[in-house]
């Protein structure tokens, strides 16, 4: 139950490190007023993170590109897209995607 | 049968900390999955309840928690997994950035008590709704992000606790685990779905999705995500710049 104190400090320093990135800019760039050019490019910001973060967890098998039917992560994740187009729900689109590898594998 | 449901009783989206917080139920049921599964794998790794706690409580991002666990397992070095987790949380300064616009209006130690709760997830959510109605109210934030780290802390301590139950099968964590890509698939749906311009998106989210398995497969690491992540966004950009058909004057 006991919290090892190299423990403490190794969460203590990649606390750190999370909290600056989370929050300098939110302190810094609310002060300005941003060029519209940049708030265009932030606004594609999401779905660009988005799609690399889903693209690396899905396509990406052991350090090798995994575009085959062998791959049931991205044949499961085909319905959980569908159903995300039509629902439009996080919650039909999780269970959805679950159930679909849980049967494929 | 029941009673009929209550219907809304204001159907415009409120502003207060329990409409932030209900707003952040897809979150909560996502987090629900992906938690369990982080405490399965973090017990396994064998550290202790109070140290899954701490974990997921003072350091709050899934995938970093993930990292860190393999390499705690693997005995890297201190300055090695400090290093690692900051180049796969850099990518909260983009998403910061993004939010920063609409709260310029509150005061400056409100934002960076909101922004320490950021994640992917909430990010999505906030951005969301922003884009559609803003102003913002720091409670509503406030009610998303705490539903959000609440759900994710308890979630967490609830996997380390059913570990040994889990741990007997290797492929439930593996099942559960599967939370996380679906939740990306779906909040990368509902970002498209909210653009104004559903084939710029389109061509930004393929654009974005092959250039990070390339850089991935070239050179592991999280670089992967955050050089997908600025191109795909320059991209983005570009495009609407030429297809608008105007001159821009900078």
């Amino acid at each position: 139950m006991d919290i090892r104190p190299e423990f403490l400090a190794l969460v203590l320093a990649c606390a750190a490190v999370t909290a600056v990135p989370r929050v300098l800019p939110l302190v810094l760039l609310a002060k300005i007023e941003l060029p519209r050019w940049l708030l265009a490019w932030l606004a594609y910001v999401p779905v660009a993170v988005l799609a690399a973060l889903l693209a690396i967890e899905v396509l990406v098998v052991e350090g090798k590109p995994a575009i085959s039917t062998a791959n049931p992560a991205l044949l499961a994740i085909a319905p959980a897209l569908a159903v995300a187009a039509v629902t439009r729900s996080l919650i039909a689109t999780v269970g959805v995607g679950l159930a679909a590898f849980w049967l494929l594998t | 049968m029941t009673d009929e449901p209550i219907p809304p009783r204001d159907l415009r989206a409120g502003e207060t900390f329990s409409d932030g917080a209900r707003a952040g139920l897809p979150v909560v049921l996502g987090y629900l999955g992906i938690g369990l599964a982080a405490g399965v794998v973090e017990r396994a790794a064998g550290l202790s309840y109070a140290e899954v706690l701490l974990l997921s409580m003072v350091l709050y991002a899934g995938s970093a928690q993930f990292v860190l666990t393999s390499m705690v397992l693997l005995a890297s070095p201190l300055s090695a997994i400090v290093l690692t987790v900051f180049f796969v949380n850099v990518r909260h300064l983009l998403l910061a950035a993004a939010l920063a616009p609409y709260l310029r209006r509150l005061p400056g130690w409100k934002n960076a008590l909101l922004g320490l709760q950021l994640t992917d997830e909430t990010f999505v959510v906030a951005a969301g709704r922003f884009a559609r109605q803003p102003p913002v109210n720091a409670s509503w934030m406030a009610g998303l992000n705490l539903a959000a780290y609440s759900t994710w802390a308890m979630a967490n301590l609830a996997g380390a606790v059913f570990s040994a139950q889990f741990a007997g099968s290797a492929s439930n964590t593996k099942v559960l685990g599967f939370a996380l890509p679906c939740m990306f698939a779906g909040l990368l749906v509902l970002q498209l779905a909210a653009r104004p311009r559903v084939r710029l998106g389109l061509a930004v989210a393929f654009f974005s999705a092959g250039l990070a398995v390339a850089v991935q497969v070239a050179h592991p690491g999280p670089w992967a995500v955050i050089i997908a992540t600025v191109l795909g966004a320059t991209l983005g950009l570009l495009l609407e710049r030429w297809t608008s058909g105007r001159n821009s004057s900078r």
